[in-house]
């Protein structure tokens, strides 16, 4: 079992905007094409051209609907991976001591050296967001690109972990949320961020901003306008076209 | 227990040894990419922060370019047939031998007959190579995959306002607030699209998805419209009425930029019915409203009178707003009218004009920025409509989609939101109004070239490509009665014809890039089988097939001659303004793509090899008087090729000395200079010339100065457009040029020069109550045509579709998830997986374009749920509509462009035993040229 440190300086994560997310997948084919070449083992694809492939995938976007009575159904795209818990299950059940929270910035690691691939932890995880990778045996999971946000061989401008700075949509944002004014928290106190799953106690880094009311579900027309219907131009006998000439005078 | 000591861990590590900055080719979207590589390997791909496009950012798709640029599936060498056509049996071959075969088939077909080569291009993107290549060797028979893919679009942008969505234009994302986006899946111009959508949350403007499916876009829009498939033309239109009825129209916009004023002859009986009235010197007129006389449309100073009217000699003449006014606010038109069929309540109808027209002249922007107009008229500020629209396939392929996407047109003009600062702005090298675009050619003369550009737009049926009898001088009947305006060509329909004898056969089909025996066809099962049909003499009905594709794709099976192309990463390219530039509404930009890594087989860039087909058959442009080779390959073409004196593929850098911006004359270090600016080049317009584009004397100034045009090319949106009045008129019997009797009324009824809405054809053709239903493809984000299974990563997030059915009818026929069901058209019967799906048009059934896949294609295990469960919606659309009493062929495309009305499908579903879990039809395996890929793999290893 693995202790969690008391408090990290820095809480790194990710604020991930539901109202935003398009549900394109390109933040998890840039995360899995920075990963499998950087952090740790390779990310590998089982069967890869075959009739079951399954590969490892440290963020996943998954696409909901949902529906109440009478009214139109609604699509969220929800792209998931590890939330960096600040209680962080998956930490504390590891055997071996392969599963840490950095004390620095409360990114959560796994140090494949000492990882036997038990599985413990994706197991402890309620959020589904670590994978046994099937080639090497070992546990993957979301590292916040570790090695790019403090990279010096990468444009500062470029710090920041790949799926952010993919992210077509402007979807994803990254920074300290131990800092009240840093730009994810701000986004996070104005929008409303969710904390995914509180009850589990997890106390997750990463916040969901989440979409804003639909016109067409709620009813409301979100347009500031003083009335709802267009009335007719005219209703004097000369019609349309006395109407139209008057308006042609007035240009 | 204290913490362990964390581990040390590098957080600098090197990430690659050299960066390469070129062109994605993962779809069709052109952002810039750097490659990073390391030890010669590609190592990562992340979007390049310099480049208009993308900016930075990369979608799914570019960023498993890897996988695509390291896929198994890609060919190795040229290859011969050697077994049936479509069993796959190929022979690897010398280019020398290739060549040999090719130049042995081609040479006496010019020399002859040169029409019977059909030479057809897919989605390369360097038409204007390719199209001055076919005009080189001398047949008519040219054209790429416009006519299948949003063809109504591009033309009837071009006729209405001189461009059209995507490459032509875009909204101003940063300063709409109020942005209707029509029948958009997640794809074209997809990084662009996402990046402004962004940008307008960010800015709390207002999002309307149109759009049967709730998926990407529309998930995230602040308000979906579900509409009804093939319906947009008549929501759009009662839009249209409401405005009008209020009066909610920029009346000064309509007076002073479009063709409103003009006067049209208004008597039914006389022969120029619909036709402007001109002066002496073929000028438009229009009424001037201080003096009540017919003065030229372009004369300054004068404001035109739109209420009047003119009668000349007996014969009444009408403003066009007039008449367009009267059309539109007929009941027909009213939201209560259309409301049922479009799926959308006549209140909501309202609300959305209410809304319109609130942002549009309530919350007017302007921008402190003087300008000068097209007549000398200076204008001290810019006055913008914040309302945005933008469209694609989902409203344009239907057989009503070229009124369609002019009725959308007609909308933005109307709330005077085209080129406006908020609204939506075009492109370079458009605005470009059809009077600055070529006409079609089709005149043949053996051994020589044909008479000019194949593609271009009719002004009239004295424009149509039509031979001294009246038959087709296209193998695609492009530019005839059929489908006047098909200004894209009708690729769809050319194996159809050529397997037909109809309007003639051919010797050789030549195709580039696109999968034409699997998903860029309809009716897949049946194109499969004409292109392995044999004659009485056991010789193939289409003799030769030459194809050339990157990789082992289902078409390559049905090929005689395969000429490997390389992957993006490995080739020369130019995205040239010549073709379809990728300019931004406030700059200019054109771009290259460079072998960033060399080929590891025995492969070349398609392009470099047409080049020296071209040599070798000694075509005009390609060889020199000595008969040697003019360009060495695609890059040398690239730099030295001038398509007008100083104005070459490429626009930047020209020049000796590499200053030059549009003109200039070849520079030998150019390409290098593009490599150096990251792939790119751009040059920004002038802010007194960004807005306005087709009346501001600025924008049309510095169009001729960077070499878009020779001359300025001023011009106002036609409203009206008095070409289709033109084909109209004749169908009505006027004119020396007949349409033949059996397409008179087709002509009459839908080349009407104001945009109307009439229902698609597979709904007179059909028992509607025996096909309730509409079936859709859309584009997924993470995937492009076919390409995307044989990656890797990408087929992990779409490996098999399964049709998305609607909650009502899920529930009404008892399907449970996991169930399988027969999916019947008036064509076909598939069996298919089905999944249930509540954001959907309650009549409409859907499922993600061109997953499925031929067993044995692609590299792919023939046991992959491509080959057994995903399918092709492909095999229930006809390319033909069923035959009426007169015996004759009747395409399933747009009546005025030939676009293939793919979305017009009516299907019935029935519950299936699920049996084996495969999808029907199952199409008997193909062998795969280059084998299957490995079992695992664990892409970087080795860094």
């Amino acid at each position: 079992m693995t202790t969690l440190p008391q408090n990290t300086k820095k809480r790194l994560g990710l604020a991930i905007d539901l109202d935003t997310c398009v549900g394109c997948h390109a933040c998890v084919i840039s995360c899995k094409e920075w990963n499998t070449s950087n952090y740790g083992a390779p990310l590998s694809d089982v069967d890869a051209y075959g009739a079951a492939p399954d590969g490892t995938f440290l963020n996943r976007v998954h696409t909901f609907e949902v529906k109440a009575d009478g009214s139109n159904a609604q699509t969220v795209h929800f792209p998931k991976s590890c939330l960096h818990c600040e209680d962080a299950p998956c930490v504390t059940v590891c055997p071996t001591g392969a599963s840490y929270k950095r004390t620095e910035d409360g990114i959560v690691l796994v140090n494949e050296a000492d990882c036997m691939g038990c599985g413990l932890c994706a197991w402890a995880c309620p959020y589904g967001a670590r994978e046994l990778d099937k080639v090497e045996g070992v546990m993957k999971k979301c590292t916040l690109c570790v090695d790019r946000i403090y990279n010096e061989n990468i444009p500062e401008e470029d710090r920041v972990p790949s799926c952010v700075r993919t992210c077509p949509a402007g979807a994803r944002h990254f920074g300290d949320f131990a800092d009240p004014e840093s730009n994810v928290s701000k986004l996070s106190a104005e929008r409303g961020g969710l904390v995914l799953m509180e009850a589990q106690g997890t106390k997750p880094v990463n916040r969901y901003l989440p979409p804003r009311p639909k016109a067409d579900v709620s009813g409301d027309a979100q347009i500031d306008m003083p009335n709802p219907f267009l009335t007719p131009a005219t209703t004097k006998p000369e019609g349309f076209l006395g109407w139209l000439d008057s308006a042609l005078e007035k240009i | 227990m204290p913490p362990i000591a964390q581990p040390a861990l590098d957080t600098s590590p090197e990430v690659s040894d050299e960066i390469r900055k070129t062109t994605c080719y993962m779809c069709a979207c052109r952002c810039g990419i750097n490659v990073h590589l390391k030890d010669g390997k590609v190592k990562y791909i992340e979007g390049n922060k310099d480049h208009p496009v993308n900016k930075g950012v990369l979608c799914a798709k570019g960023s498993a370019g890897i996988m695509q640029h390291y896929s198994p599936a890609r060919l190795k060498a040229p290859m011969k047939r050697v077994g049936e056509r479509g069993s796959g049996e190929f022979e690897e071959i010398s280019w020398e031998e290739a060549f040999e075969i090719a130049t042995g088939w081609l040479g006496p077909i010019r020399e002859n007959a040169p029409e019977k080569l059909a030479f057809f291009t897919g989605r390369d993107q360097s038409q204007s190579m390719t199209g001055w290549w076919a005009q080189a060797y001398g047949t008519p028979n040219y054209a790429a995959h416009g006519g299948f893919c949003s063809v109504n679009m591009a033309t009837a942008g071009i006729y209405t306002m001189g461009g059209a969505f995507w490459e032509f234009g875009a909204p101003d994302w940063e300063r709409a607030k109020l942005f209707m986006i029509f029948g958009v899946a997640e794809d074209h111009d997809s990084n662009p699209i996402k990046m402004g959508l962004g940008r307008l949350k960010e800015r709390g403007a207002k999002i309307i998805g149109v759009n049967p499916v709730r998926s990407g876009y529309n998930a995230i829009a602040d308000e979906w419209v579900g509409i009804t498939p093939g319906t947009d033309g008549l929501f759009i239109l009662a839009l249209v009425h409401e405005l009008l009825k209020a009066g909610k129209v920029d009346l000064e916009y309509l007076q002073r930029y479009t063709n409103a004023p003009y006067l049209v002859n208004s008597d039914p009986k006389s022969p120029e019915f619909g036709l402007f009235l001109r002066d002496k010197d073929d000028k438009p007129l229009v009424l001037d409203r201080k003096t009540g006389k017919p003065v030229a449309f372009d004369k300054p100073k004068v404001k035109a009178d739109m209420a009047g009217t003119y009668k000349l000699k007996g014969v009444t003449h009408r403003p066009v707003f007039q008449i367009l006014a009267e059309k539109y606010l007929t009941d027909a038109h009213t939201p209560e009218a259309v409301a049922e069929q479009c799926g959308i309540s006549a209140e909501r109808i309202k609300r959305i004009a209410a809304e319109l027209a609130h942002v549009a002249f309530e919350q007017e922007i302007t921008i402190d920025q003087p300008w000068t107009d097209w007549k000398g008229e200076k204008h001290d500020k810019m006055i913008g409509r914040p309302v945005a629209f933008h469209a694609m396939r989902g409203i344009s392929a239907h057989s009503n989609g070229f009124q369609t996407c002019r009725a959308l047109h007609l909308l933005q003009i109307l709330l005077g939101s085209v080129e406006v600062p908020g609204g939506f702005r075009f492109k370079p090298t458009y605005p470009k109004p059809v009077e600055a675009h070529p006409k079609p050619h089709c005149k043949v003369t053996p051994g020589a070239p044909l008479d000019g550009p194949h593609l271009g737009y009719v002004r009239g049926p004295e424009d149509l490509c039509l031979t001294g009898d009246g038959d087709a001088a296209r193998i695609d009947k492009a530019f005839t009665w059929e489908n006047p305006m098909s200004a894209h060509g009708l690729m769809h329909m050319v194996i159809s014809n050529a397997h037909a004898g109809d309007p003639y056969k051919i010797d050789t089909l030549f195709m580039y890039m696109a999968n034409m025996s699997w998903n860029s066809s309809m009716n897949s099962t049946k194109v499969m089988d004409m292109l392995t049909d044999k004659d009485e003499s056991g010789e193939y009905v289409i003799p030769r097939i030459i194809y050339s594709d990157a990789y082992s794709s289902e078409m390559v099976a049905f090929a005689d001659l395969i000429l490997p192309d390389t992957t993006y990463l490995e080739r020369h390219d130019c995205i040239s303004l010549l073709d379809r530039p990728i300019c931004e509404a406030d700059a200019v930009a054109d771009s290259i793509r460079w072998p960033v890594v060399e080929p590891d087989r025995d492969v070349r860039c398609f392009q470099s090899v047409l080049i020296e087909l071209g040599a070798r058959l000694g075509l005009p442009g390609m060889v020199n008087e000595d008969g040697s080779a003019t360009y060495k390959d695609y890059a040398d073409y690239i730099q030295n090729h001038q398509r007008r004196p100083g104005v070459g593929p490429l626009a930047g850098f020209r020049g000796k000395d590499g200053k030059g911006k549009g003109r200039g004359e070849p520079n030998p270090n150019q390409i290098q200079a593009y490599i150096d600016n990251g792939g790119f080049w751009i040059d920004h317009i002038p802010d007194e010339a960004a807005f306005f584009k087709p009346w501001n004397a600025a924008y049309q100034d510095w169009a001729v100065e960077r070499g878009l045009f020779d001359s300025p090319q001023p011009y106002l949106f036609q409203l009206y457009v008095e070409p289709l009045r033109k084909f109209q008129l004749a169908a009505e019997g006027h004119g020396k040029i007949q349409p033949p009797d059996h397409l008179r009324q087709q002509v009459k009824d839908t080349m009407d020069p104001l945009p109307i809405w009439y229902k698609p054809f597979e709904e007179n053709v059909v028992d509607l109550e025996e096909f309730p239903l509409h079936a859709l493809t859309q584009r997924p984000a993470a995937m492009y045509h076919s390409w995307g299974s044989q990656n890797a990563w990408l087929r992990q997030i779409h490996g098999a579709n399964p049709l998305y059915v609607s909650g009502e009818i899920f529930a009404e026929h008892g399907f449970k998830d996991g169930d399988w069901a027969w999916l019947t058209s008036r064509h076909g019967k598939i069996k298919v997986p089905v999944v249930k799906m509540d954001a959907l048009n309650a009549k409409t059934v859907w499922t993600w374009n061109a997953i499925g896949k031929r067993s044995g294609a692609w590299a792919l295990d023939e046991k992959a749920p491509e080959a057994q469960k995903g399918f092709l919606l492909n095999h229930l659309i006809s390319e033909l509509l069923p035959p009426k009493e007169d015996g004759m062929r009747w395409s399933n495309s747009d009546p005025v462009t030939g676009q293939a009305a793919w979305f017009d499908l009516r299907v019935k579903i029935e519950k299936a035993d699920p049996g084996d879990q495969i999808s029907q039809p199952h199409t008997k395996p193909q062998k795969s040229p280059v084998g299957q890929g490995p079992k695992n793999i664990a892409y970087g290893e080795e860094f």
